[in-house]
């Protein structure tokens, strides 16, 4: 290696340790809690080891009660417990009464050196919740993933859907790709035919269309996504003018459904179509379309056959780009759309910072960032244009 | 199209699609800037509700900024925080701009597709993972925390604005430093440093104004302590919507341009200082 190459290098290296530390490691560790079996072995360490001894016939015997005693007699983080309980519940009903019950009933009677189980609640004599114990307490554990496609293993392993009432992952996450989809094609409607017209004008005219798609880049997400709510209430702007305008009596519902959340999000998104295919224009001689029509192409003609194609690569990498941004969205659904617009992001939000799951947060989180990222890698393969512009 | 086929513009046809044009440029533009003149107005109401028309001028919605405890406060935080993530990601982001200046590192390019990541992976990924690794670290709810993870969603931009001052940047100047006997430090601080400062500048206004639009990952990594203006308005705009919160769009609109005008003014301005000495020489 070179001297050159030497310090080149080392010049890199700060922002690869940093990236490497805050930004691969969390995704890393989020990827690895969504399949860690951890939380039900942390809060039950002795029973861990007893009831791998277990084979699952009947009840088991009196040695891994006995551990599970000393478990729950032992001292263990609130937080650690809860989410055992709540990650056993998950898989059998009734675990969330029946533990915290248990260990009152232990701490009550703490000078019997071996109470029963089965005295103090009856469920302990179901094989199911022994089954889901032990289910419990692999290191690594596929229930986090398969919950979050509304699936679970059944006791005998099988894979099975869970109960219709409670499988929504899946409508969520069809309904963040529609969302998307519909927010693409709207971007591609209105961006495609302005980035030609702004490519086909001249002077003041093209730089007043780039400004009006640029001030929106530069302008906060949030103050655009307020302002957005501030036009389309029941109030506002847009509502009242329509029935000053005589075109409605009552007002529309604009807001806290899906047309609002389409609205906004086209508008956000709108300048990441409307560039890379002006960009791409841009590159086009300008005398190609002159020359199309002095060959006999009407214009209809050279617009499908000339222009239409070399437009394509910009349309392709804006598209692309306003998908894979969609998918993510978060704010401006849980702003402007109804219950029934929340996207995967508000569902995973609500995993981690509504119910501290993050095992099921990391699930849905996974299965938001490898589509993001396989179409961030097509991306980079098609396009040559850079991702902001400055 | 139609300045480049003057032939056509006399019949009625080409005159129909002109208007067509005409219109739907207009309407774009509209729908592109209503929102950003709809909410800069309210910001100067006196009324308590976020609607048209506005009853009367008043600066009340300013005064509560500045006097509640909790926009007051929210404001010095993004304030510190933005400072911090701007200064970290422009530092480290500026090095690794150099460094793959001249694809000398192995893999520049898939580094630098991966340097580019934290804007396309979703936020609310990311805060998961933080929110689990701060946990682990003890750094959940600290300023440190808040400032590091603003500051890798800003690297990408100024990693992109470096490169690109750089890139522009004629190799022919550093040589003819160099062969004018010039050690490369002197070169470095003498000639690619001034000729890349536009990039780094436009990088850290872009770091900066990301930072003062975050709310997603603060959301997750940040204590009630560290609540910046976004997150306020964040909070504000799911309660108790007031004027307040066009106030604060107002501030964050103006501050966002108002640095951007600079740094454009400075590279502007040296620009032509620099084309004067030229002359001169």
């Amino acid at each position: 290696m070179t001297v050159a190459r030497l310090k080149a290098s080392l010049l890199v290296l700060p922002l690869i340790v940093f990236l490497g530390l805050f930004f691969v490691w969390p995704l890393w560790m989020m990827i690895a809690t969504s399949v860690q079996g951890g939380t039900v072995r942390l809060a039950f360490p002795a029973t861990a080891v007893a009831i791998a001894q277990w084979n699952g016939d009947g009840l088991p015997s009196p040695e891994v009660q006995a551990a599970l005693i000393q478990d729950l007699r032992a001292e263990v983080a609130q937080e650690v417990f809860g989410d055992a309980v709540r990650s056993l519940n998950s898989q059998q009903a009734g675990f969330r009464t029946l533990l915290p019950r248990t260990v009152t009933a232990l701490r009550n009677a703490a000078n019997d050196p071996a109470p029963k189980l089965e005295g103090i609640d009856p469920r302990w004599s179901q094989p199911p919740f022994w089954l889901a114990l032990k289910r419990g307490m692999p290191p690594y554990t596929d229930a986090n993933l398969l919950a979050a496609v509304d699936l679970k293993r059944g006791d005998d392993g099988t894979i099975a859907h869970v109960a219709p009432d409670m499988a929504v992952n899946r409508a969520i996450m069809l309904r963040t790709f529609i969302i998307a989809a519909q927010v693409t094609l709207a971007c591609a409607a209105i961006g495609l035919p302005f980035a030609m017209l702004a490519a086909s004008l001249v002077g003041w005219k093209r730089n007043l269309l780039l400004l009006a798609v640029l001030l929106p880049l530069w302008t906060s997400l949030l103050v655009r996504t307020a302002a957005w709510m501030i036009l389309l209430q029941d109030q506002g702007l847009i509502n009242q003018t329509l029935k000053a305008l005589g075109l409605i009596d009552a007002s529309l519902p604009l807001i806290y459904n899906r047309t609002g959340v389409l609205i906004a999000m086209t508008h956000v998104l709108l300048p990441f179509m409307v560039l890379p295919i002006y960009a791409s224009l841009i590159a086009i001689p300008r005398n190609l379309m002159p020359a199309a029509a002095a060959l006999g192409a009407r214009p209809l003609q050279a617009f499908r056959h000339v222009l239409l194609p070399l437009a394509m690569p910009g349309l392709l990498s804006g598209s692309l780009l306003v998908f894979m941004v969609a998918l993510g969205y978060y704010i401006t659904p849980a702003l402007t759309g109804g219950a029934g617009d929340q996207m995967i992001s508000s569902v995973i939000a609500f995993y981690a910072t509504g119910t501290a799951n993050w095992g099921m947060a990391g699930a849905l989180g996974l299965f938001l960032l490898v589509p993001t990222t396989v179409l961030y890698i097509v991306y980079g393969r098609l396009s040559r244009t850079p991702l902001v512009q400055a | 199209m139609s300045a480049t086929s003057p032939n056509l513009a006399a019949t009625p046809g080409a005159l129909a699609f002109g208007a067509v044009r005409l219109a739907f440029a207009a309407l774009v533009v509209a729908f592109l800037l209503l929102p950003l003149v709809a909410i800069l107005p309210l910001a100067f109401t006196d009324s308590v509700f976020l609607t048209y028309p506005i009853s009367g001028p008043s600066l009340r919605w300013f005064d509560t900024l500045a006097t509640s405890d909790a926009w007051k406060r929210s404001i010095v935080n993004s304030l510190i925080i933005g400072s911090g993530a701007t200064l970290l990601s422009t530092v480290v982001g500026t090095l690794a701009a150099l460094g793959l200046r001249r694809e000398l590192v192995p893999f520049s390019g898939v580094l630098r597709s991966i340097f580019l990541l934290p804007m396309v992976v979703p936020a609310v990924v990311l805060g998961v993972g933080m929110q689990i690794l701060y946990a682990r670290m003890g750094l959940a709810s600290s300023y440190l925390g808040v400032i590091v993870a603003h500051a890798v969603l800003c690297v990408p931009f100024v990693l992109v604005n470096v490169s690109g001052s750089l890139a522009s940047i004629d190799p022919a100047l550093e040589k003819a430093a160099s062969s004018l006997g010039a050690p490369p430090t002197a070169v470095f601080r003498n000639v690619t440093l001034p000729l890349a400062m536009p990039g780094i500048l436009t990088g850290a206004v872009f770091a900066f104004a990301t930072s003062l639009d975050e709310v997603v990952i603060t959301l997750f990594v940040a204590g009630p302590n560290q609540t910046t203006m976004a997150r306020q308005m964040f909070a504000s705009l799911r309660e108790n919507i007031s004027p307040a919160i066009a106030a604060a769009a107002f501030v964050i609109i103006i501050l966002t341009f108002a640095l951007l005008l600079v740094v454009k003014g400075a590279s502007l301005f040296q620009t032509l200082r620099n084309r004067q000495k030229l002359e001169r020489n």
